[in-house]
């Protein structure tokens, strides 16, 4: 068995250059479950000390590529490597790779401690040392007080904390999270946000966090791995999937978005009545505008290059700082608006966003 | 929720039952361990500790119930060994094949006990199929005696009997245990032998106490294995009891041994219940 203490020094496969070598890769991963397909060769790189988020609607195979990761499940075909060691042809309690739970998982006969001290335990740590790590990863996670109580008796986000401690405590090389949030209320769920990510910045462990909540993904990821019906979508920074969303899909998931369908001719693209330049081949195109880029126009001269429409305010729907305004234009086009809350808005009202805007998005084909 | 005469109508009819199947009769029972019988075999209805004081003396009563003791401690042992790894296998491993094994396991609970233990009595027999076996592939010159009317055929049927009763307690505590806790535990490096040890034996503790107390109380009150299979040496507690309300006729002595007996399983549910109850978690 694998000395959880010392970590492996990874060697790093000669066919990378990046800055930062890959820690886990996966490679063209497919898994079914009877004739349902559940990871299509699905191909993804983790590096050290990042924090990897799969983001997925339930059904798109997230947890699963989490499973297959861990050990709990076997991919159909493909490769799991960490470093040079081949971990997908290994049994999970070898693999230098520890699981947070959706439902934390806690051992109900275990104390919190002794919970926290099980993988030590196990890998028959001296017992000093012991006593010393877990008091250290409890301190971490502020359950000192609560050392010798029963998992039945803390709360939900206590749990969390707790089952966090007993895979840290391990110093894994990477550290799985199967929606470990889900189970707790807004406002907990958006302190522990905060708290994991820098917790994550503080132990510089590389995290795969599984989660269906876009927000949260954007919130604490360094990159997001967009996964839809077992495919991979796009994998890239925050700021980069939501600005320059790769498809229509992406696009739609992350934030809200007008999806504009689009015919380019001779360098112009046409789409009901609006038209702007593009430098793109003829034939259809699918663009994404964001609510936000959309303004309304004032009286003032429009900048280079923006696009102008008239249309009528259909809804209006308020959301703290910013509003949604559904406006119809002619030809059956619709665009949603996102306003400052207090400005006030005629019926009658004219759009104005820039041709850049409009990102060129691929068409997501229908996947059973 | 229920109106006052539902609830009445529900509940009167197993009132009424065990008042007048459980409660009279140990009453009763209980009455007759203070009477005594006269030399002309009639009960004579006056208080005393006779009993009691026959029972404490006679040291027949004393080593038959140790014995009987012993006999059901090696059931409860030997149901154990088969009844946990059965389980586990079922719950863990079986697979597609659960339900299939499952059925397997609770079919022979249908068939009548007297059929069961008159079988072991045609496999022990001296011209039995054992016996037979042995011989005819040279492994015994003569027929073993103390396959049958013996210790051994009493523990050997007892044990075929009641290690269903072992296995489903055991079997349920298993099912019950999530099955992220063993993946947990594989999680955090521990191998399938660390995690049996460490998690999912002591998560399975109340159905093995569970089942433990079902094997050794219905074992210790058994008389009819004894007296079909255990010859003058088998001879269990309860076959005492069953003559001296039959042959013997006397029945405040037979009433006295009952109550003792009583108290003895008695006070083992309240110890297994307390088992059971300290280490449940959910």
């Amino acid at each position: 068995m694998a000395s959880p203490i010392t970590p492996v020094i990874a060697a790093t496969p000669g066919t990378r250059s990046a800055a930062k070598p890959a820690l886990l890769s996966v490679r063209n991963v497919a898994k079914n479950f009877g004739r349902n397909a559940v990871l299509r060769n699905v191909s993804l790189e983790i590096a050290e000390g990042e924090f990897l988020t799969i983001l997925g609607e339930s059904g798109s195979g997230k947890t699963t590529l989490l499973r297959i990761v861990a050990g709990f499940e076997t991919a159909n075909s493909g490769e799991i490597w960490m470093g040079s060691e081949r971990l997908d042809h290994q049994p999970p309690y070898r693999r230098r790779v520890n699981t947070v739970f959706q439902s934390y998982a806690l051992f109900p006969h275990l104390t919190v401690e002794e919970n926290v001290g099980y993988g030590l335990r196990v890998a028959k740590r001296p017992a000093a040392e012991i006593v010393q790590r877990v008091a250290e990863a409890l301190v971490k996670v502020k359950m000192t007080t609560h050392a010798k109580a029963k998992p039945s008796k803390i709360s939900g986000g206590q749990q969390q904390r707790v089952a966090l401690a007993r895979a840290l405590v391990n110093r894994p090389r990477l550290l799985l999270l199967d929606e470990p949030l889900s189970a707790l209320d807004a406002n907990l769920r958006r302190q522990m946000q905060v708290e994991l990510k820098s917790l994550q910045r503080e132990v510089g462990i590389a995290f795969v966090f599984v989660t269906h909540d876009q927000e949260e993904a954007m919130v604490m990821s360094d990159r997001i791995a967009l996964l839809r019906s077992g495919e991979l979508e796009q994998v890239a920074t925050p700021r980069e999937i939501y600005s320059r969303p790769a498809t229509a899909y992406v696009a739609q998931f992350i934030g809200h978005t007008n999806l504009l369908k689009g015919e380019v001719r001779g360098g112009v693209v046409r789409c009901a009545s609006l038209a702007w330049a593009a430098s793109l081949p003829d034939g259809p195109a699918l663009f994404s505008l964001r609510p936000e880029h959309v303004r309304l126009a004032g009286s003032g001269a429009s900048g280079n290059g923006s696009v102008r429409v008239r249309g009528r305010v259909v809804h209006q729907a308020f959301h703290g700082a910013t509003e949604l305004i559904r406006v119809e234009c002619a030809d059956g086009l619709v665009l949603v608006v996102r306003t400052a809350s207090s400005s006030a808005v005629h019926n009658e009202v004219e759009l104005e966003f820039s041709a850049a805007d409009a990102v060129l998005v691929r068409e997501s084909p229908e996947r059973i | 929720m229920f109106s006052r005469a539902y609830k009445t109508v529900v509940t009167a009819p197993p009132l009424v039952w065990v008042t007048v199947f459980l409660l009279v009769p140990y009453l009763l029972m209980f009455c007759y361990s203070f009477w005594s019988v006269s030399p002309a075999q009639a009960i004579v209805h006056s208080w005393n500790l006779e009993n009691y004081k026959e029972l404490l003396q006679k040291t027949v009563y004393w080593e038959t119930l140790l014995r009987s003791m012993w006999i059901a401690a090696r059931v409860m042992v030997f149901s154990l060994l088969l009844g946990y790894p059965l389980a586990y296998f079922l719950s863990f491993y079986a697979g597609k094949r659960k339900d299939l094994l499952y059925q397997m396991v609770i079919i022979p609970l249908w068939v009548s006990y007297l059929v069961r233990a008159y079988a072991w009595k045609t496999i022990l027999g001296s011209d039995g199929v054992l016996n037979t076996l042995l011989q005819y592939v040279h492994l015994a010159t003569h027929p073993l005696d103390f396959l049958l009317y013996s210790p051994f055929a009493v523990v050997l049927t007892l044990t075929h009997i009641y290690t269903p009763f072992t296995f489903l307690p055991i079997y349920a505590a298993l099912e019950h245990i999530p099955r992220n806790l063993v993946e947990a535990s594989h999680d955090l490096g521990a191998t399938p032998v660390q995690t049996f040890w460490k998690v999912i034996f002591p998560l399975s503790i109340p159905g093995v106490v569970a089942g433990a107390t079902f094997a050794f109380v219905l074992s210790l009150g058994d008389f009819l294995a004894p007296l079909l299979l255990g010859g003058p040496s088998g001879i269990m507690i309860s076959n005492i009891v069953v003559s001296l309300f039959g042959a013997a006729y006397n029945w405040p002595l037979g009433a006295a041994i009952s109550l003792g007996m009583l108290v003895i399983v008695v006070s083992l549910l309240f110890f297994s219940e307390r088992l059971e109850k300290k280490w449940s978690f959910s």
